[in-house]
């Protein structure tokens, strides 16, 4: 006999939170298209486009901050350069569409787009093969960022290299990257990257029809990655990684190969972000190697941090929250946004510690700051019974 | 009338050698446990227990010596997993749980057996594994705190979940270090019967200072001094022992 636990959609109907985000969401991502494209522009339920683009794009941004928030909410991996797995999935979908472009470029050149005519090459690069199929760039969208996700992970693991030391090393692998993909001779567009596109699977990228699309498949990305996500952390695997997150040591001398526990989180988490890295490019139209810059990767810790890391729907909520912030802050007081940012950031590390899901109330939040205050302030009182750590 | 029995040692220890930095922490160590034993390592600070402890279980590769488990295994060539796998369970000198999981859940990660990052996205819990954790739960009087967070419980309870975490994955030889440190005379006593009760089934070394508490779990002793075995017998014999008494009173 087994015991049986609760199927998944049960569970989730039980969790009021997550039940009103993801229902918000599905219910968005079929209104929001509909609401777009055949309610009249007169209507006051009309939806502009613009609105349909950028909540597109943030959705993308949400399941990166739901990738983010897989590896360290859960297992304790705090990686500063998610930012890369997210560039990589954008490149490869960004190469799919500069080959649909064909002899539509400025040089007209159908074999090869148009800043490989510029540097005077002759012939396609082997790795840019295959590129003309959609199947094999959304394939090579998964699998790249998994791949390097895996064979970072593999070392990164198996040599044991934890905390401060990990996230280091991730910002360096993306800062390697950025600096690689700058390089005209990489065959990605260097500086100003792969842009210019036209269409996908014969679709112009310009029609609202398109805008719609991007933003329903946005949603239920969002949702599927959710649901694996959930799928994982509520399993004994997800028990494991925790367990490893709270204390590796005892994990390992439970028996627990901890290395392969965190590679395989780490890839599943590299693939998602990849995933929303191939649904953004086409949203924003360009890819280049700005998005492999440190600071990007960070900013995705501030989502999840702010949203509510280890919650899987407070990073959902971060990212939508902060990136609608950066739009209209950055257009009314353009000086004034990273200070903003940093600001929150601040807020949510001394009064949010579990970030706007965890925390019930500001109340809480304050007392919760006064506390750890306190406890900063008279070390003493508190180490009585030796059980703190 | 002479009576012989077979004894199979369950651990051997054999000119064992450790040093960090020049320090010998373990200085020509052998030492073995029988199956079934109940042994206790007492010995000042700094005697090596823990680098002892380190080095069965794989944290620690010894510079030289053997370290033999079930008669044919090299433990010196396994890492922390595959020892823990192999039936050697260690407790940490501090109580070491999962907070942020419940006293089932802590439990339940430590059954034996489905170790693979695979088995686990699927498993379920069968109802003889349920069985095995009740039994647990009960043996290590956490039966009516199984549903609270492990973070929550008290010092004592946490080294109690511990040593039930331990019990889980059905080790043949168990270390246990220090485990009545920072615990209640009472909690200290429950303890004592706690490590009886499990050394009749498998084999305990336990390292322990409180001398009230290795005289109560009355087994046979080693007192450890710079790394290496200053005495072996029943504790009232060590005590007993010239050098003994001048390594814990000084010179």
């Amino acid at each position: 006999m087994t015991l049986a636990r609760k199927p998944l959609i049960m569970r989730i109907g039980n969790d009021r939170l997550a039940r009103n985000v993801l229902g918000l969401l599905l219910i968005a991502a079929f209104l929001v298209p509909i609401l777009n494209l055949w309610v009249p522009e007169s209507s006051p339920f009309h939806v502009p486009s613009y609105v349909v683009a950028l909540f597109g794009k943030y959705l993308t941004y949400a399941l990166l901050a739901l990738s983010v928030d897989l590896v360290w909410g859960y297992c304790g991996i705090l990686s500063l350069g998610h930012g890369a797995f997210f560039a990589l999935g954008g490149y490869a979908i960004g190469m799919h569409m500069m080959r649909q472009i064909g002899e539509r470029g400025v040089y007209g050149n159908a074999e090869l787009p148009d800043f490989m005519v510029f540097l005077n090459w002759q012939e396609l690069p082997w790795y840019w093969y295959g590129f003309d199929s959609f199947g094999f760039a959304v394939l090579m969208a998964l699998l790249v960022p998994g791949l390097l996700a895996f064979i970072f992970g593999w070392f990164a693991f198996r040599s044991r290299v934890t905390g401060v030391y990990l996230s280091i090393i991730t910002q360096a692998m993306t800062y390697a990257l950025l600096l690689a993909f700058f390089r005209n001779d990489m065959g990605f567009g260097g500086n100003n990257g792969l842009t210019d596109f036209k269409d996908i699977l014969g679709f112009s990228l310009q029609t609202d029809g398109m805008r719609a699309t991007l933003f329903f498949l946005s949603a239920m990305a969002v949702i599927g990655g959710y649901l694996i996500c959930r799928m994982i952390v509520d399993s004994r695997l997800g028990r494991v990684i925790v367990a490893i997150r709270d204390s590796e040591s005892r994990a390992r001398f439970l028996g627990y190969r901890v290395e392969y526990y965190k590679l395989f989180v780490f890839t599943v988490s590299g693939v998602l972000a990849g995933v929303a890295g191939a649904l953004y490019v086409p949203q924003v139209g360009i890819i280049n190697p700005s998005e492999f810059a440190p600071a990007n990767s960070i900013e995705i810790v501030i989502w999840v941090a702010l949203g509510g890391r280890g919650t899987l729907i407070g990073p959902i909520l971060g990212a939508v929250a902060v990136n609608y912030g950066k739009t209209y802050f950055t257009g009314a007081f353009p000086e004034g946004w990273l200070f903003m940012l940093g600001g929150l950031f601040i807020v949510a590390t001394l009064f949010l510690p579990k970030g706007i899901v965890g925390t019930k109330s500001i109340i809480e939040g304050y007392e919760r700051y006064r506390l750890r205050l306190a406890k900063y302030l008279r070390p003493y009182d508190y180490v009585k019974g030796g059980s703190g750590r | 009338m002479s009576h012989t029995q077979e004894v199979k040692s369950i651990l051997y220890l054999d000119g064992v050698s450790v040093s960090f930095d020049g320090f010998k922490a373990l200085n020509n160590l052998s030492l073995y446990v029988n199956e079934g034993e109940m042994r206790a390592i007492i010995g000042p600070n700094g005697a090596g227990k823990t680098t002892m402890m380190d080095v069965i279980t794989g944290k620690t590769r010894p510079d030289e010596g053997d370290v033999i488990f079930g008669g044919n295994v090299d433990l010196t060539q396994l890492d922390e997993a595959a020892i823990a796998n192999l039936g050697i369970g260690r407790k940490f000198q501090k109580p070491t749980v999962f907070e942020n999981q419940s006293v089932f859940d802590n439990l339940e990660l430590a059954l034996a057996g489905n170790r693979r990052p695979h088995e686990n996205l699927f498993f379920k819990l069968q109802s003889d594994q349920l069985d095995h954790i009740n039994e647990t739960l009960k043996q290590t009087s956490l039966a009516i705190h199984r549903n609270k967070i492990a973070g929550a419980l008290s010092h004592g309870q946490k080294q109690w979940l511990e040593i039930g975490m331990l019990l889980m994955q059905k080790p043949d030889l168990l270390l246990v270090d220090e485990p009545v440190a920072g615990m209640t005379d009472a909690e200290t006593a429950t303890t004592a019967e706690l490590l009886k009760d499990i050394a009749k089934t498998r084999s305990v070394v336990v390292v322990e200072h409180d001398m009230d508490f290795v005289k109560a779990l009355d087994c046979r002793v080693n007192v450890l001094h710079e790394g290496s075995v200053l005495a072996e017998g029943s504790l009232e014999n060590v005590q007993a022992n010239e050098q003994v008494i001048e390594v814990y009173l000084g010179r």
